[in-house]
């Protein structure tokens, strides 16, 4: 089998003439479904220094500087920022910027399904399978359906509900993980290999770094799931968020600080922090701990090894690459544009599939937990 | 394959020995005959298949990809091994993934032209840490920081066997060694050594206290020079290639052929590795050091740095075991068999002269004079002493010379791993030429834990940039670095390379500007 689904590019390009020749609907019963448009369809959403702007409806997706009006996919901190006139996002991603940063002005939630009419556009949210209250954007204006991918994954999550196809003409995509060497493994398998460590280190405590947000609570249920029932501890910065989850109905189970713990307690437990505490001096409390961190990054060993990682665990909330060409044949967009991550090479892919696409170099945006100095978690003793 | 492949990946990870020790151990214990001989082969360098090519590899990657995706991925990756084995498509679950026994004694067998086929057909079935383990496997040289020794010492202590024991009987064994398994697990006695050319434990010394010497007779002690080079043991043979070991039982024969081939003589000598500087003096290490660690010995190498042994000691002479005999006894037997070697080995082989004394206090002071080129002090071996293998307390003492110092300014400082990955721990130093600092050397030992949190915090609190695990600081601090020799170095920028450096006292109250010149550590090269 091919590495890259769709590198027959002569398959896919004689669709496309198919297409021209008998129509759409025969071009769909090839199998090869993908709309065909003008590449001038969207030209009411604009590049800005602040972010994707949407003219016609006035407000800004994601931006990185304040704005009058934004509309946020989700609560990671390169997404959603603090400070803008009106913010419109779903009910958990509001509450999750309430304990980030306080009450935002002009808070307004939206559920997943919802329409509602901003400006001349309507907009809709659907879930984006990323992490609790991730949502993808579906925009229409003048018959034209854009939808905003935000961060996304395609395989199953306990805390929160999967991605929703939503066909479209132009998908707007993040591009995270869109190298063919990123292929995140079964995440049970994952955390197996957790356990099994535990085993073989029966006295060291496990520090597992993990992004505060999705990332820690999605370890504690998949732990949880393999039948783990004693208490994991948490780095002060992890509390809050996994309270919000808990209100939200997710069960994490018996969850103790670190905190005031002495050492001894520690040992044999898993501890989870955010991946800059795990190079720090708040990891010397814990005696010769086994630190692992969560990431789709330690795919790659001389990554991993660059961090002193000990146990890397490719447990990723972001699409790998099978994911992200399947989400293309599954949306079958006209045309996709690829907001931030590995750009070229997943055009390159759409390419040799016949599907326009380009890179809008969108800047701001960080690779998930790329490095110490990036990592938007405070690092601070807890 | 698939508990090989977890351990070699898990060993990557590993930063501590004890680690590695437990792990090795975990797999000896769960992995049946014969793949986990064919793993500990693999580590210990022993394992003896035909190796890929890098070339081959591309080959059957690029008839699976995309050459533009390739290379975006190669670039990212960096490793040809591992991103070949991340690219590779995914497929065969159906398929049962082969044992490492079974793939060695295929490749074994199989022709030459059925090779690609073969490794396509085991990468279609392994997942992508199987793949990697696999072209690891293929390419050669695992390099995961697991040395021969180490591999042996988590065999002797799984199976609670001595050590020297193993490396006594280790080179008459073949992989899968399941001959050895079967002795570590009480199923079968101990596997006979082999007859020749094989390796012989090391007798070690221990660091000498000064102190000590008050209670020891001087009478009862011979001196020699403490040699700078590697020490090695010479399994010579007139009927079969001799061979070369180092202290880990480690056959380096093939780096030094110069000194194998003018072994063809029945005894085993103990001795130091040592390369010819001018005239009939040894050369600084580092001279050795272009030697070393070489699979393929080019001729100028050679020629430029030609190696010999200056023996010391001598295990077999013929079939004699001279081990249980005391040291004069085997130093008479060693002084015969030298004088009469033919002149050609004598090129390769000559005698290391013993250094006579009337009292402690004349030793110290030949001590003290000696700065030769390879010369790092003394060593005190008991007259009466066997050779005993390991580290008996009491019968060889080293006795090293003072070591120089300089004060040299902190310039970078890097993470350390394992327990120390939370603390910047490596520090990098330099000296003053004319208004800029120029780095010397590194250390990352010589300080208490007290006096690491200490740097580090200053580290932290000095940083003007950082580069991932490295900072840059502010030249701020003077550490007193001790080390054993200054040698010129053309691979240093500030042309001196120094011998086990180590931090030896932190110079809170010294400032910067009246650390070391450059031109004062110049003098210090031997033979400035
Ligand atoms: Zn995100
Ligand atoms: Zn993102």
């Amino acid at each position: 089998m091919p590495g890259v689904p769709g590198r027959n590019a002569a398959e896919t390009l004689h669709a496309r003439e198919f297409y021209y020749r008998y129509g759409r609907a025969c071009v769909a019963a090839y199998g090869a479904h993908f709309r065909v448009m003008s590449a001038a369809a969207a030209s009411w959403i604009k590049v800005t220094p602040a972010g994707l702007e949407v003219v016609p409806g006035g407000f800004v997706i994601d931006p990185v500087v304040p704005v009058d009006r934004a509309v946020i996919t989700h609560g990671h901190g390169d997404h959603a920022r603090p400070g803008h006139g009106a913010v419109l996002a779903t009910t958990p991603t509001l509450a999750i910027m309430n304990v980030r940063f306080g009450p935002q002005r002009g808070e307004q939630a939206l559920q997943y399904g919802e329409a509602l009419k901003i400006g001349d556009v309507t907009v809709r949210l659907e879930p984006a399978g990323h992490v609790l209250g991730s949502a993808q954007i579906v925009m229409e204006y003048r018959g034209i359906r854009v939808v905003v991918s935000g961060d996304y994954k395609r395989r199953r999550d306990p805390t929160c509900p999967p991605f929703a196809v939503t066909p479209c003409d132009v998908f707007i995509t993040e591009a995270t993980f869109a190298l063919p060497v990123f292929c995140h493994p079964d995440d049970g398998a994952e955390i197996a290999r957790l356990r099994e460590s535990l085993r073989l280190f029966p006295d060291r405590p496990h520090l597992v770094g993990a992004y505060a947000l999705g990332k820690a609570q999605r370890i504690i249920m998949l732990l949880r799931e393999s039948g783990y029932d004693a208490p994991i501890f948490l780095h002060g910065a992890m509390a809050a968020l996994c309270n919000l989850y808990r209100d939200f109905g997710v069960a994490l189970g018996e969850l103790t600080p670190v905190a005031g713990q002495p050492q001894a307690a520690l040992n044999g437990r898993i501890v989870l922090c955010p991946p800059g505490a795990l190079a720090d001096r708040w990891s010397r409390r814990m005696n010769e701990p086994v630190t692992a961190m969560a990431s789709g990054w330690m795919r790659i060993r001389q990554r991993a090894k660059q961090r002193g990682v000990e146990l890397p665990l490719v447990i990723s909330d972001h699409a790998d690459w099978n994911e992200l060409l399947q989400t293309m044949r599954d949306v079958a967009p006209g045309e996709v544009w690829i907001t931030h991550g590995r750009e070229e090479a997943l055009a390159r892919a759409l390419e040799l599939m016949g599907v326009p696409a380009k890179a809008l170099s969108l800047i701001g945006y960080e690779d998930e937990n790329d490095d110490d100095a990036k990592a938007p978690e405070p690092a601070t003793p807890a | 394959m698939k508990a090989f492949a977890a351990l070699l990946d898990h060993l990557v990870y590993q930063p501590s020995r004890l680690g590695k020790l437990r792990l090795l151990m975990d797999y000896f214990a769960t992995t049946p005959d014969p793949d986990r001989g064919y793993g500990l082969a693999a580590l210990a360098g022993t394992l003896d298949i035909p190796h890929a090519k890098p070339a081959l590899l591309r080959k059957l990657i690029s008839a699976r990809t995309d050459p533009v995706l390739f290379s975006y991925s190669y670039d990212y990756v960096g490793d040809l091994a591992e991103t070949i084995a991340l690219l590779w498509p995914a497929g065969g679950e159906a398929t049962h993934p082969p044992a490492l026994g079974e793939i060695v004694t295929t490749l074994r067998a199989a022709p030459k032209s059925k090779v690609p086929d073969l490794i396509a057909t085991w990468m279609d079935s392994l997942d992508a840490t199987g793949r990697w383990a696999l072209l690891k496997l293929l390419t050669g040289g695992l390099r995961i920081g697991v040395s021969a020794r180490l591999a042996k010492t988590a065999l002797a202590q799984w199976g609670a066997l001595d050590l020297a024991d193993l490396e006594e009987i280790w080179h008459g064994q073949e992989p899968p060694y399941t001959a050895v398994f079967a002795w570590a697990e009480k199923r079968g006695d101990k596997p006979a050594a082999a007859r020749g050319t094989s390796f012989r434990p090391f007798m070690l010394s221990q660091a000498l206290e000064e102190s000590e010497l008050t209670t020891l007779n001087p009478a009862d002690f011979i001196a020699e020079w403490k040699w700078d080079g590697i020490r090695v043991q010479v399994a010579g043979s007139t009927l079969t290639p001799a061979r070369l070991f180092a202290r880990s039982g480690d056959d380096i024969s093939a780096t030094f052929p110069d000194v194998t081939d003018a072994a063809s003589f029945d005894a085993v000598l103990d001795g130091e590795l040592l390369v010819r500087g001018d005239g009939a003096d040894p050369a600084p290490f580092a001279d050795l050091q272009q030697r070393l660690n070489r699979k393929v010995v080019a001729k100028k190498q050679l020629d430029t740095y030609p190696a010999f042994v200056r023996v010391y000691d001598m295990l077999f002479d013929g079939e004699d075991d001279l081990r249980a005999l005391p040291w004069t006894d085997r130093r008479k037997r060693l002084e015969d068999f030298m004088e009469k070697l033919p002149a050609a080995a004598q090129a390769r082989f000559d005698l290391s002269p013993v250094v006579p004394f009337a009292s402690w206090e004349a030793l110290t002071g030949i001590r003290a004079s000696a700065r030769g080129a390879a010369m790092e002090g003394l060593m005190l071996k008991r007259r009466n002493a066997p050779y005993i293998a390991g580290r008996p307390k009491g019968p060889w003492f080293k006795w090293k010379r003072d070591p120089l110092t300089i004060d040299a300014v902190l310039m970078y400082a890097q993470r350390g791993h394992g327990k120390r990955s939370s603390f910047y721990s490596d520090f990098t130093f330099g000296v003053w030429r004319d208004d800029e600092l120029v780095p010397v050397g590194k250390a990352y030992f010589g300080f208490t834990d007290a006096e690491l949190k200490q740097l580090d915090g200053w580290v932290r609190n000095n940083t003007t940039e950082r580069f991932g695990p490295v900072r840059a600081v502010a030249p701020g601090l003077v550490l007193e670095v001790a080390f054993d020799a200054a040698q010129n170095s053309t691979r240093h920028k500030s042309g001196i390379a120094l011998r086990f450096p180590r931090v030896s006292r932190i110079r809170w109250d010294k400032p910067a500007v009246e650390a070391d010149r450059l031109e004062t550590v110049a003098k210090l090269v031997e033979g400035a």
